[in-house]
C-alpha cells in the first residue's frame, strides 16, 4: 500500500504526461476493442449467412477417391492405359435405408434432395436452373428457405405435386407471378408443366436468378431418376460436430461427406489470417502507448533518483523500489485500459447504431457489430502487459541505483 | 597523540565494530578511500568522526551504515557480521537497526512531515497504523514540531526539516543512528536544536549516534571522537574533561 502511495503520488506529480500516456493506451485499447468487436461481427454476420445458406454436413453421391476400375482391382502391379471406365450409376443407393442408418445417431435433421440442371420456359423466354427435388417439410427443417419465402408458402409443395418455388428474380425476368404455369425441361430433353406456388428472396443473386424448388417425386420423373436421390443434407443441433459427422457418415456410408467448414476451408484460413493480421496491429498500436509509459517512467526514475537513494538508505529493498515503478507503469496501464475499455464500448455500440441504406440487392442495415468480453479482455491484457514491460525497464535500472552515489551527487 | 583504533573498546554491549575496514575505489589508478579502520562502538555512545576534507569521513560512514560494502575488512551490528548478507537483508538490517540523517534533510517532497516519519514504519509493519501514527506524531512533538505535523518539507525551514529527518531516523526505535554532517547546511541557531536533539536521543533513548562532522567545537562536545587522516584513524579518544 505505501509503494501504491508512492507511485501515486510520483504519477500524479507529474498529470499532464500521465494524461497523455494514459490516453495513449486508453486509444490503443479502444479502438482495438471496436476493430475486434467489427471484424469478428463481420466474421459472424458472413459464416451464419454462409451456414444458413448451405446444410451443417452435405453427403454427395460420389467417393473421395476415384472408383477402381475392374482390371486394376485384378493386377495391382500393372498399369493400364486407354481402357474405358465402366460407366455407373451416379445417386446415393438405398436412400431409405441410408436415412434410417444415419437417424440412429445423428443428432440433427436430414433432407434428401435430388439436383439437377433444367430450363425453365415462361412467355418464350427461357433460364437455366439449378432443379432441387425435395421433400418440403423435412427441406424446412435444414435450410432457412421458409425464412426467404417472400409469396406463397413453401409448404404448399406438399399439397401441390407439380408445384414448384422459384427466386423472385427469376419470376421478375421471367415475367411470371405466384399461381402461373411454366415449363421445365431436362437436359434429356424431357419436359413437364409447373405450377409456381411460391416466391423466394434469399439476398444471394444467384440464387434468387437460379434456383427452384420442386418436389422430389416431380423431379425424380423429369430427370428420369425414379426413386434416386444424390445428395443428403444434415442440419445439425451442434454445429462444432460437422466435422466428425461427415467423417462418420463418410466411414459409415461410402459416399463423400462435405462439413461445412471443409466446403468453406478456403474462407475459414482466410479468417484465421485476418485474425492474425488484426491482433498483430492491435499489439502495435499497444507497443507504442507502451513507449510513452516507458518515456514517462525513465523520466520519474531520473528525476526521483535522489529519492530512491534515501528509501534505499532508509531500508527499502531493492525489489520496492522496483516495485514502485512497475506500480506506476500499471497504474497508467489500468487506468489506460478503463479508460479505453469504455471508449471500446462507445465506439461499437456508435459503429452498431450507423445504419446503410441500400437500394437494391444487399441486405446489410446496420454495421455487424459483436460485443464480447473477450475483446475487451485481450485488450487489456495486452495493455497491462505493455505497460507492465514499459514500467519494468526503468524500474530494473532504479533498484540498481548506488544510493552512495546520489547521495554523494547530493551533497 | 595516535592511540591503536582498538584501545578504546567499550566496556558494555558493543553495537557497532569495524574491523580492518578498507574500501578501495577501483580505476585505472584505484583511489583508497578508507583504510584499516578498526574500532568499537558501544550502547548510548555519541561519537565524533572527524576529520579534512577528503579524508574518508563519509565512505567510512556509508560502509558502516552498509550503503557500501568494504573491500575488505568486517562490519558488525549489534554482534551480526554483515559481509555474508545479501542486499536484502543488508536493507532489513538497515530499516531494523539503524537510522541515517543527511547533511540534506532529503525528505520526500511529496509526502507531510508525519508521512515522512511514518515511511520506515509502514514498510518495517511491527507497528499498528494507530500505533505508527502515535509514535509518529510523539517523535515530532518531542522535536518541538508538534505544530508542523501535516505540512510538507517545502513548507519547513532548514532546521525544521532538518529535525524531520531525525525523527524519521528514530521512527523505528533503531539502537544505532548514523548521521553525515547533519547541522552542515544549517544556520547556527538550528544547529544547535539538531544537536540538542541528538543529545537527547542518546540520553533519554539509550541511542548511539556515530555522526560525521567537520564541526570541531561540536565534536568536542560528543562523547568521543574518531579523528581520519587519508582514510586511516588518526586518533579516537573521549571527549576531554
Amino acid at each position: 500500500m505505501l509503494l501504491l502511495r508512492i507511485a501515486s503520488t510520483h504519477i500524479r506529480n507529474r498529470l499532464r504526461q500521465t494524461i497523455v500516456s494514459t490516453l495513449g493506451v486508453a486509444l490503443g485499447v479502444g479502438f482495438s476493442v471496436a476493430m475486434a468487436s467489427l471484424m469478428e461481427g463481420s466474421q459472424r454476420d458472413f459464416t451464419a449467412t454462409l451456414i444458413d445458406a448451405i446444410p451443417h454436413v452435405e453427403i454427395l453421391d460420389e467417393q473421395r477417391a476415384p472408383a477402381q476400375q475392374p482390371a486394376s482391382a485384378v493386377y495391382d502391379a500393372v498399369a493400364y492405359h486407354g481402357l474405358r471406365p465402366k460407366e455407373d450409376l451416379r445417386g446415393i443407393r438405398n436412400p431409405t435405408e441410408a436415412l434410417a442408418s444415419l437417424r440412429d445417431w445423428v443428432n440433427g435433421a436430414m433432407a434428401q434432395r435430388l439436383s439437377g440442371q433444367a430450363v425453365l420456359r415462361y412467355a418464350g423466354q427461357d433460364i437455366g436452373m439449378t432443379l432441387i427435388g425435395v421433400e418440403p417439410r423435412r427441406e424446412l427443417t435444414v435450410s432457412k428457405i421458409g425464412e426467404d419465402m417472400r409469396e406463397g408458402a413453401f409448404e404448399d409443395l406438399d399439397t401441390t405435386s407439380n408445384g414448384l418455388v422459384i427466386g423472385d428474380k427469376a419470376a421478375e425476368r421471367l415475367g411470371a407471378e405466384l399461381g402461373d404455369t411454366v415449363t421445365l425441361t431436362s437436359a434429356n430433353g424431357v419436359a413437364k408443366r409447373f405450377k409456381i406456388v411460391g416466391l423466394f428472396h434469399s439476398g444471394i443473386t444467384t440464387s434468387d436468378e437460379g434456383l427452384a424448388y420442386a418436389p422430389l417425386k416431380a423431379v425424380q420423373i423429369l430427370l428420369e431418376k425414379p426413386d434416386v436421390i444424390n445428395s443428403i443434407a444434415i442440419h445439425l443441433n451442434a454445429i462444432g460436430d460437422a466435422n466428425e459427422v461427415a467423417a462418420r457418415a463418410e466411414r459409415q456410408l461410402g459416399y463423400k461427406a462435405v462439413s461445412w467448414e471443409e466446403a468453406n476451408e478456403g474462407l475459414m484460413e482466410a479468417f484465421f489470417v485476418r485474425n492474425v493480421i488484426m491482433y498483430t496491429v492491435v499489439g502495435a498500436i499497444l507497443v507504442v502507448a507502451g513507449f510513452g509509459i516507458f518515456n514517462i517512467v525513465s523520466t520519474i526514475v531520473h528525476e526521483k533518483a535522489r529519492d530512491i537513494a534515501i528509501l534505499k538508505s532508509l531500508g527499502f529493498p531493492e525489489g520496492d523500489i522496483q516495485q514502485i515503478f512497475v506500480l506506476e507503469g500499471l497504474v497508467i496501464g489500468i487506468l489506460g485500459a478503463l479508460a479505453g475499455s469504455a471508449l471500446g464500448f462507445g465506439l461499437s455500440s456508435y459503429l452498431a447504431s450507423v445504419k446503410f441504406e441500400f437500394s437494391q440487392d444487399v441486405e446489410m442495415t446496420h454495421l455487424p457489430i459483436y460485443f464480447s468480453a473477450l475483446h475487451y479482455a485481450i485488450a487489456c491484457l495486452l495493455a497491462l502487459f505493455s505497460s507492465g514491460i514499459a514500467g519494468y525497464i526503468p524500474a530494473r535500472k532504479a533498484a540498481r541505483l548506488n544510493p552512495v552515489d546520489i547521495i554523494r551527487g547530493a551533497t | 597523540m595516535t592511540p591503536a583504533p582498538d584501545q578504546l573498546a567499550t566496556a558494555g554491549r558493543v553495537l557497532l565494530e569495524a574491523s580492518n575496514l578498507t574500501r578501495i575505489l577501483p580505476a585505472i589508478v584505484p583511489v583508497t578511500l578508507v583504510q584499516d579502520v578498526s574500532f568499537q562502538v558501544g550502547e548510548a555512545e555519541f561519537v565524533a568522526i572527524t576529520g579534512p576534507s577528503g579524508s574518508g569521513k563519509s565512505s567510512l560512514l556509508y560502509l558502516l551504515g552498509l550503503l557500501d560494502r568494504p573491500t575488505s575488512g568486517e562490519v558488525r551490528i549489534d554482534g551480526l557480521p554483515t559481509h555474508a548478507l545479501t542486499s536484502a537483508e543488508m536493507a532489513h538490517l538497515r530499516l531494523e537497526k539503524l537510522g541515517f540523517v543527511f547533511q540534506f534533510h532529503f525528505l520526500l517532497p511529496e509526502f507531510t512531515a508525519l508521512e515522512n516519519v511514518m515511511n520506515p514504519m509502514q514498510r518495517l509493519g511491527k507497528r499498528s497504523p494507530r500505533a505508527q501514527l502515535d509514535h509518529a506524531t510523539e517523535l515530532l512533538a518531542a522535536l518541538g514540531l508538534a505544530d508542523f505535523l501535516h505540512r510538507r518539507p517545502e513548507q519547513l525551514s532548514g532546521g525544521q526539516r532538518q529535525r524531520v529527518a531525525v525523527a524519521r531516523a528514530l521512527a523505528n526505535s533503531p539502537a544505532l543512528i548514523l548521521a553525515d554532517e547533519p547541522t552542515g547546511s544549517l544556520d547556527s541557531a538550528s544547529t544547535e536544536q539538531v544537536f540538542e536533539s541528538l543529545q537527547n536521543i542518546v540520553k533519554s533513548e539509550r541511542t548511539t549516534v556515530v555522526a560525521v562532522t567537520h564541526d570541531l567545537e561540536l565534536a568536542d562536545r560528543m562523547d568521543r571522537r574518531i579523528h581520519l587522516v587519508d582514510g586511516r584513524v588518526d586518533y579516537d579518544r573521549l571527549r576531554q574533561g
